[in-house]
């Protein structure tokens, strides 16, 4: 499994310019343009926690920012390893395990995100849009809730024959999740009957917890019930995964 | 009985893919330190059974035993003594050649140190040395598979599994390849190999089986399968368009092979069926005796008929 994870990370250090140039660019554009620039037009009030509006959008967006980056890494980079590079099929053909493949393959995902949310934090703190220490906790939360929706996207992947669905997949099901879980204005503003689809995601889970930690305002019970639920998808994910994974690989 | 000169043993082997019998019930054993081979068109079962010995598709049905372990108990501990060349290459095309092979011994779980040293062993081996630090994306066909070759022997593997290892590469890769494959074997190791060129069976193999349909059609040594299954020699007439005639070389060979632009003549003596031939009046535009060969087995085995 780490001998998977170790493959991973060789494959960054020759190719990790152009991603982790946009790890710090992203957040640094998003921060900028929502946080400062449209965020100079929303008054601070009870719907932003007293706060400017990119305290308010800062820790959201972390968890969103994460949740989009599971999507690249659990769709394409793991359909190629399937179907054009197959090097998958190389790793079986050792010791290493389907199952083993994939907890390698999680933990890679889980790394770039713990990555993407540190690179996140640090704009920004450096931007001044982090105003309790108790933002750090969006890192955690980020990494869970990314990893949510990725160990449910890498089981579906590597039962995929052909790349088109995942297009789909962003245009539909990611960028929603971006923008109607609360990120940007509080999901009550939204339609009642969208309310279950929101609660449904794992984004508005992880934006209750890291905004509510952020502005001290997080409860025990409703915190251990979005840890719960965002822990319940990762492991339904790697359950479907290993079943995926051994059909795939194992045929 | 499976004992240790037994690498392989397979009983009944079968292999279902839904309703499709891929491989249906063939009995096998590959010895310690021969070359074995699998010959048939495309779709006959071959890389099917070669994947079930690789341990890395679980049978259907019947017993198979690889290193004395069962596949379905002892998969990983089965696949670190194994070498596998996969039909279609799995290499990392965007890693170099060097990281390729360090990254794979990692998965057998070898000490960094270790890989290193056996990088180094094997770029030689694969005269591969001055592209170490190159990409794989840009290397020919025959240096990505002799790359594929060398990274199946970073484990030290005792049988190594290939399928199909010269298809698609021109003939100075082959001879080349077929080079490295005599080494590995003259150190004692076990290969098994699948092909459709019957002179690399030929060259490579101590013993073969022939699989048509999912079975196994024939076997033997391939001066086993000639004489079994052909004539000692070949006498082939060649006609203009039109002026073929079966009927007047009747009798003159064991077995007459009817093509459309000549008559194949299975037969000992070649130069004695020629003369007859031309004693009964038949003029062909041109004659060529020679000796039968692993691919007029083949033909006669699984036919003529394009398999696709």
């Amino acid at each position: 499994m780490f001998a998977v994870l170790e493959y991973q990370w060789t494959w960054y250090r020759r190719n990790w310019r152009s991603s982790a140039v946009t790890t710090f660019v992203n957040p640094l554009l998003f921060l900028l343009a929502m946080g400062m620039g449209f965020g100079s037009q929303v008054a601070a009030g009870p719907a932003t926690g007293g706060e400017r509006y990119v305290v308010f959008l800062a820790p959201a967006l972390v968890v969103t920012t994460a949740v989009q980056t599971a999507m690249f890494e659990s769709s394409w980079a793991v359909f190629s390893q399937f179907k054009w590079q197959r090097t998958y099929f190389g790793m079986v053909a050792t010791p290493v395990t389907p199952a083993q493949v994939l907890y390698g393959q999680l933990l890679w995902v889980a790394l770039k995100l713990a990555f993407g949310c540190t690179a996140f934090l640090l704009v920004a703190g450096a931007l001044g849009a982090l105003r309790s220490p108790w933002a750090v906790v969006a890192l955690p939360v980020g990494v869970l809730s990314g990893m949510a929706f990725s160990a449910l996207l890498v089981a579906y992947t590597a039962t995929v024959e052909k790349p088109d669905s995942f297009t789909g997949l962003f245009r539909f099901l990611v960028i929603p999740m971006t923008l109607f879980t609360g990120a940007f204005f509080p999901i009550s503003q939204l339609p009642g009957w969208l309310h279950p689809l929101a609660w449904l995601t794992p984004v508005w889970h992880g934006i209750e917890l890291a905004r509510g930690a952020a502005f001290g305002t997080l409860h025990v019970l409703p915190a251990l019930g979005h840890l719960a639920y965002l822990s319940a998808l990762v492991a339904a994910g790697v359950l479907l995964g290993r079943r995926s994974f051994d059909r795939r690989l194992a045929v | 009985m499976t004992n240790v000169t037994t690498l392989v043993a397979a009983r009944g082997l079968t292999k279902h893919f839904g309703t499709f019998e891929a491989v249906r019930g063939i009995d096998l054993e590959v010895h310690r330190g021969e070359a074995f081979g699998f010959l048939g068109p495309n779709g006959a079962g071959k890389s099917s059974t070669m994947r079930m010995v690789s341990c890395v598709s679980p049978r259907t049905g019947g017993e198979l035993t690889v290193l004395g372990m069962d596949p379905n108990r002892d998969g990983p501990r089965i696949r670190a003594r194994l070498g596998v060349v996969p039909q279609l290459d799995n290499l990392d095309t965007e890693l170099t050649v060097r990281q390729n092979l360090e990254i794979y011994g990692r998965y057998f779980g070898m000490s960094r140190a270790r890989v290193r040293e056996k990088a180094e062993e094997l770029l030689d081996f694969a005269q591969l040395t001055e592209r170490a630090d190159d990409e794989v994306e840009p290397l020919s066909g025959g240096m990505k598979r002799r790359l594929t070759i060398a990274r199946s022997l970073v484990n030290d593997p005792e049988l190594v599994v290939l399928d199909e290892p010269t298809t698609g590469l021109d003939p100075q890769a082959r001879h080349l390849l077929w080079d490295r494959l005599f080494r590995l074997k003259q150190n004692g190791v076990t290969l098994i190999i699948t092909t459709h060129y019957m002179d690399e069976a030929e060259q490579l193999c101590d013993r073969l089986v022939v699989m048509d349909g999912g079975k196994i059609v024939a076997e033997g040594s391939p001066a086993d399968l000639i004489r079994r299954y052909s004539t000692r020699e070949v006498l082939e007439l060649r006609f203009p368009p039109g002026e073929q005639d079966a009927a007047a070389v009747q009798g003159l060979a064991d077995r007459v092979e009817v093509l459309p632009d000549r008559l194949l003549l299975y037969t000992d003596d070649g130069e004695a069926a020629l003369s007859a031939a031309h004693n009964r009046g038949v003029r062909p535009a041109s004659s060529l005796v020679r000796r039968s060969s692993l691919e007029d087995v083949f033909l006669r085995l699984t036919g003529r008929t394009l398999v696709d």
